[in-house]
């Protein structure tokens, strides 16, 4: 149990995935630009993080035990066409649910956190319940980073920044100024 | 000839500068600040951006007319897969202690939006010759880039450059450099420059305009 916990706060604050381990970045940077659109690419997102986990160790599991050499082909390909069938599945069931985060399924599947997250958790020997459990960490973390960034461009739209530092250069530079805060959680375990 | 000579000139150059995949596209970021915290992950990785790039361009625009338009992405992202999987283990043979610092960003080259933007933007439409020297053009372009963060980071984060020691003993390194903050800051400074001398270079081609309007009114 202590396991679970701690892989959750790591990979939730310690290790944020957008943060500390740089995955993810493409929407982290494109779509911040909104509170509500971020919120919901979040959702969506951890959403799309639970099924890899699941894919990736039912892969691990029961094939690539037998083909090590074909991990990374199969992770893109199985985690693809299962989002695709769960996003068509959602339309048939919830056209609500489909509109709040439909349109982002298929652009989220070519994110580096998905395959980062598989990676990961191979890499480490997750087991299924570990594996969604860092999981749901990494995709509130990436939710949280985002909604954080957002909320802060959507305030420096109101204010007089010079012309030259606006635009991505500008979010690179607040995305480094709360990695560095978010490197203060480091000591939240240490002191244990 | 000499016109096809150009043509391929000009694929190749514009990757290096004026579309660099990094600094103007801002593509690519996820290994490019992940794995820059020293010179010489640095190249690692470009070398195996590089070969995965031009593999993948080499192959794409040579089977551009057997892959059906629906299913192209797919097709792409496996070929990309693939060359991934042959540089992962090629690294892993010959450099372990590299790749062992690399990690999980190896097989993420797959992720790489600037590969598959290449082979849907470029290599699907042109011929091999072309989309060899663009796909070499990108992956230089990627890793003047990555090389110059890489640098930045390592001679300020850590007082060495590929590993050399640069200023002795009474260098204070910016630990900061080295880590994740580092890597956007850097890259943050690296992009206002590209802006600063884009606004400059815009300022002046204005004034030559202006000075030549004003020569002609007179």
């Amino acid at each position: 149990m202590d396991n679970l916990v701690w892989i959750f706060i790591s990979s939730l604050l310690i290790n944020n995935f957008v943060l500390a381990y740089f995955l993810g970045l493409c929407p982290f940077l494109g779509v911040s630009n909104s509170l509500e659109t971020s919120f919901r690419l979040g959702l969506a997102t951890i959403f799309v993080l639970l099924i890899t986990a699941i894919c990736a160790w039912i892969l691990n599991t029961y094939v690539l035990i037998y083909a090590p050499y074909l991990r990374l082909i199969s992770f893109i390909v199985v985690i693809a066409s299962t989002v695709q069938f769960i996003e068509m599945l959602i339309k048939k069931l919830s056209p609500a649910l489909f509109r709040a985060m439909g349109i982002f399924l298929p652009l989220i599947t070519t994110n580096c956190a998905i395959l980062g997250l598989a990676i990961f958790a191979t890499n480490r020997g997750y087991g299924l319940i570990e594996g969604i459990v860092f999981a749901l960490g990494a995709g509130i973390g990436f939710t949280l980073a985002l909604v954080l960034l957002a909320g802060l461009r959507e305030e420096s739209e109101l204010s007089d920044i010079p012309k030259l530092i606006q635009g991505i250069a500008m979010n690179l530079i607040i995305a480094g100024i709360l990695s560095m805060a978010f490197m203060g959680f480091a000591g939240l375990f240490s002191a244990v | 000839m000499a016109e096809n000579q150009n043509e391929s000139y000009e694929a190749f150059i514009k990757g290096i500068w004026r579309d660099n995949p990094v600094f103007v596209q801002v593509l690519g970021m996820c290994p490019m600040l992940a794995v820059t915290n020293s010179a010489i992950n640095a190249v690692a990785m470009g070398m195996a951006t590089l070969f995965v790039l031009v593999g993948s361009s080499f192959l794409v625009s040579s089977f551009k007319q057997w892959i059906p338009k629906q299913v192209r992405i797919s097709s792409f992202i496996i070929i990309i897969a693939t060359f991934v999987t042959v540089a992962d283990y090629t690294l892993l043979a010959l450099v372990p202690k590299v790749h062992k610092e690399l990690g999980a960003f190896i097989p993420l080259i797959v992720a790489n939006c600037m590969i598959l933007g290449r082979q849907e933007a470029f290599a699907s439409r042109n011929t091999v010759r072309l989309a060899v020297m663009d796909a070499l053009g990108m992956a230089g372009g990627f890793m003047v880039a990555l090389f110059s963060l890489g640098a930045i980071r390592e001679i300020l984060g850590n007082g060495s450059l590929f590993g050399v020691d640069l200023f002795g003993e009474y260098f204070e390194p910016w630990v900061i450099m080295i880590l994740p903050p580092g890597g956007f800051l850097t890259l943050g400074l690296i992009l206002l420059f590209f802006n600063w001398v884009t606004q400059q270079k815009d300022k002046f081609i204005a004034q030559v305009v202006e000075a030549e309007r004003v020569a002609s009114d007179g």
